[in-house]
């Protein structure tokens, strides 16, 4: 399962969002603690600039790499957008997937109005899809549903 | 000539978990070579058919090799090689 703060979200979407109809991809940098948190937005630019694939920049990566190793951070997610189709992983991203801790994020805009988000793991070409819980903050999210605060239980009556 | 090798996650199954281990040669070529004589398996995940793979990023001294010779890119004593996976995907 995936637990992802409710803001890391927001900013994966914006970025699928403004580089639609291109893929988006990037980043979710955590501590390299086991805790499986992702907690540090980085966006990358598609080297590819194109609408039906990515690629992080050689560069912009080795970069964002360093920096990583130099915080003791691991990438926790690795995400990007499909424009067009599902977000499931395609053939490409499959055969192509070289981190095997690493939670695959997609994030779907084919729809303008709702996006969808899905999350998998992918080690030695098998997929497996995983549950996504998204929180406000890591506090209560480790210990189960009996310590989400209340709130987290009432309906929001502005979504339908 | 002795080099620092940075070994991603996905290949630490070669170097006993080892994320930089060093290797001789004064070439990249070179350089793969004595890591393979180390940690055998490993130049089969970065070379095929006398190439780099085109999704493995693989810097000297953070030059992506890709535009300082491939395999022949000049590894200066004491410098550092690093391995990385390329991320990369597509819908199709």
């Amino acid at each position: 399962m995936l637990v992802i703060r409710a803001d890391l979200v927001e900013q994966m979407v914006a970025h699928a969002r403004r580089d639609h109809p291109d893929e988006a991809c990037g980043i979710l940098a955590g501590p390299d603690d086991g805790s499986d948190r992702p907690e540090r937005f980085v966006p990358m630019e598609n080297a590819e600039r194109s609408p039906t694939f990515y690629r992080f920049d050689s560069m912009e990566q080795l970069k964002v790499y360093k920096a990583m190793d130099a915080n003791d951070e691991i990438p926790v997610v690795v995400y990007h957008s499909h424009t067009a189709t599902e977000p499931y992983p395609s053939r490409t991203d499959i055969s192509l997937a070289q981190e095997p801790f690493a939670h695959y994020v997609l994030v779907g805009t084919r729809d303008p109005e709702e996006h969808e988000l899905r999350s998998y793991r992918i080690v030695d070409g098998e997929v497996t899809e995983e549950e996504v819980q998204v929180v406000e903050n890591y506090m209560f999210s480790h210990t189960g549903a009996s310590d989400v605060p209340d709130q987290a239980g009432v309906p929001d009556p502005t979504r339908s | 000539m002795s080099a620092t090798v940075s070994i991603p996650t996905i290949l630490r199954t070669h170097t006993g978990g080892e994320k930089q281990v060093k290797a001789e040669g004064k070439t990249l070529q070179e350089v793969i070579t004595d890591l393979e004589a180390n940690h055998p398996g490993i130049k089969d995940r970065l070379v095929t058919d006398g190439a780099l793979h085109r999704f493995v990023n693989v810097y000297v001294n953070d030059e992506d090799v890709r535009f300082t010779g491939g395999l022949d890119a000049q590894v200066p004593d004491g410098g550092t090689v690093t391995i990385l996976p390329a991320v990369a995907g597509g819908s199709r």
